[in-house]
């Protein structure tokens, strides 16, 4: 979004196709994004669109066969990622990209200690000592707040909680002092306090070390109180983005409206009478029969006869403000 | 809204009464486990729910919302204490009785893709009931599903799929088509829509909600999303470690929470009407929930309780009304 100094993290015009027994499904279809040091960007939008897809795709994880990265690009620092070979791509994660995934206890070897999970990074990317190596997984271990440090380090990933499985997963994760982490759903899996444990220490780390953070939810709350920027995926493309000041009091996009409206959100003071949820109606259309038009136009209850004819390009209707719909660029143009 | 409602049925029937339940597992001794730990997973729980109401239950995980669920749909043995629909006494009921019983009392689970049966047609998933409780005649229950079919939203030609061919908030409506098949006057929701995405969750909220008004049901609504739990309910219980610490109407409870572990709960979900300044001052909690298991004597909240004293730690705090009916368990307030 800034001009003036380059993103840390830039994805442009990324295209990720999926052979899938029904033809090609695109996955994401021309994703363009920008990160800069020391923000936070949030992604939200249903299952389905691609907003994990994103992740891994950044991280060079899209699974090939039967997905490809037809196009695009995405640079970190000014290195391009997309057709690096395997070995340069190894130096990168973990190093300069971190990731958290969702389930803490599935993304960690049953068989292992934390504390040697933690060391394993280090070793590989800073060729450090194994007694060097422990050290600093002990000493992230305290940074991400786990009390008695040195003998959870001992600990195997059953002998946690769940809260304890996810700070272990983020202490993995920022053990090299990556530039960019990238946090997928990092607390569906978890209860509503230890969720704002971990979203303080998110928080707290990141203005610590200036480390910039994709956060990938559904939670527009979660993106309300942590990001700085947002973007709303819808069936593999962006439909907004911009600051969270500007996306989430003022929602151009009939899905982003429709996203914060149909929540249930919890209010300080509930009125007494109760209205009917606004819905969203329909599904998520499937990736493989996706017309020309707007990917949501049979779902919104704004769409015109050119929004299922034409697909809308994501264009400024607001100030460090984008949305892809035809109706609200109109409005803005008027 | 009771008063003003007409029903298909009489109002008494659904009123739900719970009284002093308990669930303990373990403990006992046997070949693998030489004097299992005993878990008080709900230990003394006791509540009301008139007729055609929604009484909401949250917690976290492990605060034993869903075994008092499955307690009062008598999925679990009842260790203690006494449940109550209409004027029948469901924890006293045995073998056929029970089973005849059941169709006064339905389920609906967090997963519906784990919840019915992937060999099963959708139609011969909800007319199972039917069939088993004897309910209409035989020739009768086709057009009695294609009607609960559309009951739920769904169309009557969709019978004959499977549940892969469904999305997941279909799913669901299957699952409310057959808990509604046996007619029932209490249904239990255990984080009905959890699994679902969130614009589908508006869907089977609106869903339940009009069925509610329409067939006079009583709900049990178990969930940990407080934002949904606060539209649907009329009624919501706090529990924490097996034990209600807060009771209140809707009203009052999230405008005038009054236990430290409500408010930590409600200060603890993000809001799409916050922002990252405001997230600093808001009352946290340190650790994680204690095990059920070795429980330590007085409020089970005070090892996690910012404001506990000396006297939290010896006794416990009984659940007290305070003034219209709101009930908080805690010495301090």
């Amino acid at each position: 979004m800034a001009v003036a100094t380059d993103p840390l993290l830039s994805v442009k015009d990324i295209v990720v196709d999926f052979k899938t027994r029904y033809g090609i499904a695109r996955v994401l279809d021309h994703v363009t994004l920008d990160v800069n040091s020391g923000e936070i960007l949030g992604i939200v939008g249903e299952s389905g669109c691609g907003k994990s897809m994103t992740a891994l795709s950044i991280m060079g994880l899209v699974p090939d066969p039967p997905g490809k990265v037809t196009s695009g690009s995405i640079k970190i620092g000014g290195m391009e990622l997309v057709g690096m070979q395997l070995d340069s791509l190894r130096q990168i994660r973990g190093k300069d990209i971190g990731m958290i995934f969702q389930e803490p206890m599935t993304s960690l070897n049953p068989v292992f200690t934390v504390g040697e999970q933690i060391a394993e990074s280090v070793r590989l990317h800073e060729n450090a000592s194994p007694k060097a190596a422990m050290d600093r997984a002990v000493e992230m271990l305290k940074a991400v707040d786990i009390p008695e440090a040195e003998r959870r380090a001992r600990a195997y990933p059953h002998q946690l909680s769940g809260g304890m499985r996810q700070r272990v997963m983020i202490a993995m994760a920022l053990a090299c002092r990556p530039k960019v982490l990238i946090a997928d759903e990092p607390t569906t899996a978890l209860d509503a306090t230890v969720q704002a444990q971990i979203f303080d220490l998110l928080q707290d780390l990141q203005e610590e070390t200036g480390t910039a953070i994709i956060l990938i939810t559904h939670d527009m709350g979660a993106i309300a109180e942590l990001a700085d920027a947002v973007a709303v995926m819808y069936a593999g493309r962006v439909v907004e983005k911009g600051t969270v000041d500007a996306v989430l009091s003022a929602p151009q996009h009939p899905y982003t409206k429709g996203l914060i409206t149909c929540v249930p959100h919890l209010e300080p003071d509930p009125p007494v009478e109760r209205h009917e949820l606004m819905e969203i109606p329909g599904v998520v259309p499937a990736l493989t029969e996706l017309g020309k038009g707007c990917a949501f136009a049979p779902r919104c209850g704004e769409a015109t006869e050119k929004c299922s004819v034409e697909e809308p390009q994501l264009l400024a209707t607001g100030d460090k403000h984008l949305t892809a719909c035809w109706v609200a660029q109109q409005e803005r143009a008027q | 809204m009771t008063d003003a409602t007409p029903s298909t049925k009489s109002r008494a029937s659904g009123a739900l009464t719970v009284e002093d339940l308990k669930v303990h597992f373990g403990g006992s001794r046997t070949l693998f486990a030489k004097g299992a730990a005993l878990v008080h997973a709900v230990d003394g729980v006791s509540f009301s729910v008139p007729a055609g109401k929604t009484f909401g239950v949250v917690g976290e995980s492990g605060s034993g919302k869903t075994t008092t669920a499955l307690a009062i749909m008598r999925l679990v043995p009842i260790t203690h204490g006494r449940v109550i629909l209409g004027d029948t006494a469901i924890s006293d009921l045995e073998k056929e009785e029970l089973r005849a019983a059941r169709r006064r009392f339905q389920i609906i689970f967090q997963d519906p893709y784990s919840s019915l049966d992937p060999r099963k047609r959708a139609g011969a998933v909800v007319r199972e009931p039917l069939d088993l409780m004897q309910i209409g005649k035989p020739a009768e229950r086709d057009g009695m599903v294609a009607e609960l079919f559309g009951q739920v939203g769904l169309r009557p030609e969709q019978r004959a799929l499977f549940p892969h061919q469904f999305s997941g908030g279909q799913r669901q409506r299957i699952g409310l088509a057959r808990a509604l098949s046996t007619r029932p006057d209490l249904i239990v929701c255990d984080e009905p829509v959890s699994a679902l995405d969130v614009a589908i969750q508006a869907q089977i909220l609106n869903l339940m909600a009009k069925l509610q008004r329409e067939l006079g049901l009583t709900y049990l609504f178990i969930s940990h999303d407080l934002g949904v739990v606060q539209h649907i309910c009329d009624q919501i219980a706090v529990m924490y470690l097996g034990q209600i610490v807060e009771q209140a109407d809707r009203i009052s409870l999230f405008t005038n929470p009054r236990h430290p572990y409500t408010k930590a709960l409600l200060a603890a979900v993000p809001t799409v009407h916050g922002n990252k300044r405001d997230r600093r001052s808001r009352m946290r909690l340190k650790g994680d929930p204690p095990s059920p298991i070795n429980l330590p004597p007085g409020c089970r909240f005070a090892s996690r309780c910012p404001m506990a004293e000396a006297r939290c730690r010896e006794a416990s705090p009984p659940l007290e009304d305070r003034g219209g009916g709101h009930r908080v368990s805690c010495f301090l307030v």
